[in-house]
């Protein structure tokens, strides 16, 4: 513990719940997390949860197949709106990830103890929400195998892109930013890979593990290089998840479009996906502490402090709504002003009361202690906040598209039953994804439990 | 007496990273050098026990990002300006400021890939087998316990006094690493 902080015995910190259950030993951390992937048998719900969501998923194939056939039109897209769902649903999924970096990444910079055990689940939560993010743009190209057009090649007909266009500052934030998330959980589980090679008595496990470990042997000359490298990714992608919803907000923000020309909207966009991220760690660490009955490393102190960052990110997004209100109006430009009055009396007002009402208004109830222990309670809040954060995109989107500047460009959207598809369906992949991981990697890691029963045997002593 | 080139070392076990890190210190004390340690997470002081100096892989991280973040921008010019150059109403076509982003993303790319790969290839992984998992206990390097390996490459190796002095340090399950 470094100094600046209270002795431990302090009735201040005794009142917070510990990080990680009392009487654990490296060999017990080490035997109840390998035990959910080696030895205990898949439960029946696992596999129905998993055939519920992998059904949503072949949903998605066949939609995304529909699509090839049929092409762009099958969606509610027309003009002037031509990004509706696909793009509200890629800022959506691109968002969720952002909590996954955040705690795997600057938690660990600002040495949080409590991050240890959601870290391994959270990168894999953001690696999975990048790739159902990653699928959006791509099919709404709507000639999806002409995407490689976006990656600067040597081509014949001597094309290259266009580096000023906000959409290629994309190409490369977003597949960056899947590139270095699967860097950092791989790295983060290659010594959990060798516990499980080490603990697996099938020898097909055994192979598949041992490959995958890379051969590591926990040597001391290896750590030292390890922490190295583990403490530069931290520091890489700290400024990283920043930058890549800055980037995704520069689509919006680069062009004149009334709603979308602000400067707010980088800081605010990236305040959001930390928002809407925590949301979804909640929504994954609740059902997953309770079914694999991991209560003892995924504490009430874990959903409290997860409370807390969704309520303070919570409050800047709602400083952002009120800036942008407040700007359109100072600013005197008669379109902004008139975007706000759409945004509050137009054909998709309920949109934006329901948005408020979601991501402003409820979350204030996770001022109270009571509520914030209540773990039925903070699910529920949860799922408010990820619909409240679709909202948001919905609107940003929506309402600015079909109220630009001149009458007769204006126009309505609505979504069709592909469009829900395809959303739903994304929705069935993480899922799948998720289940498969849960299933088949460590969801908490090892290497990193071991050493908080060091630290926390240490401080005992 | 065993031949040195049959085997690779003395490896003994410990319960507790404390144990571990005295019995590295008391090693390198009796003049080993050749010494590695083992354990199932990084211990704390253990590397300065071993004598471990700084290492190569923030360099490596500096250069490839250096590489990723100047190879990008010059990409970027040399693309805009004189590869496809477009006249857009008269505007400057090395437009700097819109190269920016991509610049930055690059920089972090080349700096995250070179970090991992540099960390793999200065710890020379992937390397599947390696004379330590030759110890059955071994196994547990990666739960619960923790090894010290005297090597017998040390020119002052010589297996009976090595497994005396891990003996002395309240070492259990004293084992030759065989060499295969």
């Amino acid at each position: 513990m470094s100094a600046g902080q209270p002795p431990l015995d302090s009735p201040e910190i005794r009142r917070l719940s510990p990080v990680i259950g009392p009487g654990y030993t490296y060999g017990s951390v080490t035997e109840k997390i390998s035990s959910i992937v080696l030895t205990r048998p898949t439960s029946l719900g696992w596999f129905i949860g998993f055939a519920i969501a992998f059904s949503f998923m072949g949903l998605m194939t066949i939609a995304i197949g529909w699509l090839i056939i049929k092409g762009v039109g099958i969606w509610g897209i027309n003009i002037p709106i031509g990004w509706g769902f696909a793009i509200v649903n890629f800022v959506w999924w691109i968002g969720i990830g952002h909590a996954g970096t955040l705690i795997s990444a600057i938690l660990f910079l600002l040495n949080q103890k409590w991050r240890t055990s959601i870290n391994r689940f959270a990168e894999a939560m953001t690696l999975f929400a990048v790739a159902c993010a990653g699928i959006f743009p791509l099919i709404h190209t709507g000639r999806p195998w002409m995407a490689f057009y976006m990656m600067p090649y040597p081509s014949t007909m001597g094309l290259w892109p266009q580096f000023r266009s906000p959409l290629i500052w994309d190409v490369f934030a977003v597949s960056t930013y899947g590139t270095v998330s699967l860097l950092f959980w791989f790295v983060g589980l290659i010594p959990d890979l060798a516990t499980l090679r080490d603990r697996s008595i099938q020898k097909p496990a055994k192979i598949i593990y041992g490959m995958l470990a890379l051969g590591w042997r926990g040597s001391a000359r290896h750590w030292h290089r390890y922490q190295s490298a583990y403490l530069l990714l931290a520091g890489l992608a700290t400024p990283l998840v920043l930058s890549v919803h800055t980037v995704v907000s520069f689509d919006f923000a680069i062009a004149i479009v009334p709603g979308w020309h602000t400067t707010i909207f980088p800081p605010y966009f990236v305040a959001g996906a930390i928002y809407s991220g925590f949301a979804m760690v909640l929504t994954i660490a609740i059902p997953l502490r309770k079914a694999y009955g991991l209560e003892d490393f995924i504490t009430m102190r874990h959903l409290d402090n997860m409370a807390k960052v969704m309520l303070a990110t919570g409050l800047i997004v709602a400083y952002g709504y009120f800036f942008e209100f407040f700007m359109s109006l100072y600013s005197g430009n008669k379109f902004d002003v008139f975007l706000v009055q759409q945004r509050l009396h137009g054909p998709y007002a309920p949109y934006y009361y329901a948005l408020i009402l979601c991501n402003i208004l409820t979350p204030q109830l996770l001022w109270s202690y009571k509520l914030r222990h209540n773990v039925a309670v903070l699910f529920l809040m949860s799922i408010v906040v990820n619909i409240g954060m679709w909202l948001e995109r919905f609107v940003i989107v929506v309402i600015s598209l079909t109220r630009d500047f001149v009458p007769s460009a204006w126009g309505r959207y609505s979504p069709t039953f592909w469009d829900w598809a395809t959303f739903l369906g994304t929705m069935g992949m993480f899922v799948t994804l998720l289940f498969l991981f849960v299933r088949v990697l460590p969801a908490i890691s090892i290497a990193e439990m071991r050493e908080l029963v060091a630290e926390t045997t240490e401080e005992k002593q | 007496m065993l031949h040195r080139s049959h085997i690779y070392g003395v490896m003994g076990e410990f319960s507790t990273p404390d144990e571990l890190i005295h019995a590295t210190e008391k090693v390198r004390e009796a003049g080993y050098r050749r010494v590695n340690a083992y354990s199932p997470f990084p211990v704390e002081g253990l590397s300065e026990a071993l004598g471990l100096k700084r290492n190569m892989v923030a360099p490596i991280c500096l250069l490839g990002g250096l590489t990723g973040g100047l190879g990008g921008f010059f990409f970027q010019y040399w693309v805009a300006v004189i590869a496809y150059p477009q006249n857009i109403a008269g505007r400057p076509l090395n437009s700097w400021p819109a190269f920016i982003p991509v610049t930055f993303e690059l920089t972090i790319l080349g700096a995250a890939l070179s970090a991992v790969f540099g960390m793999l290839a200065l710890n020379k992984l992937p390397q599947p087998h390696h004379p330590v998992f030759n110890v059955p206990r071994f196994t547990h390097a990666s739960s619960d316990r923790f090894f010290v390996c005297i090597e017998a490459k040390d020119p002052k190796f010589h297996l009976e006094e090595c497994a005396r002095l891990l003996q002395q340090l309240h070492a259990h399950h004293i084992v030759e690493v065989p060499d295969d």
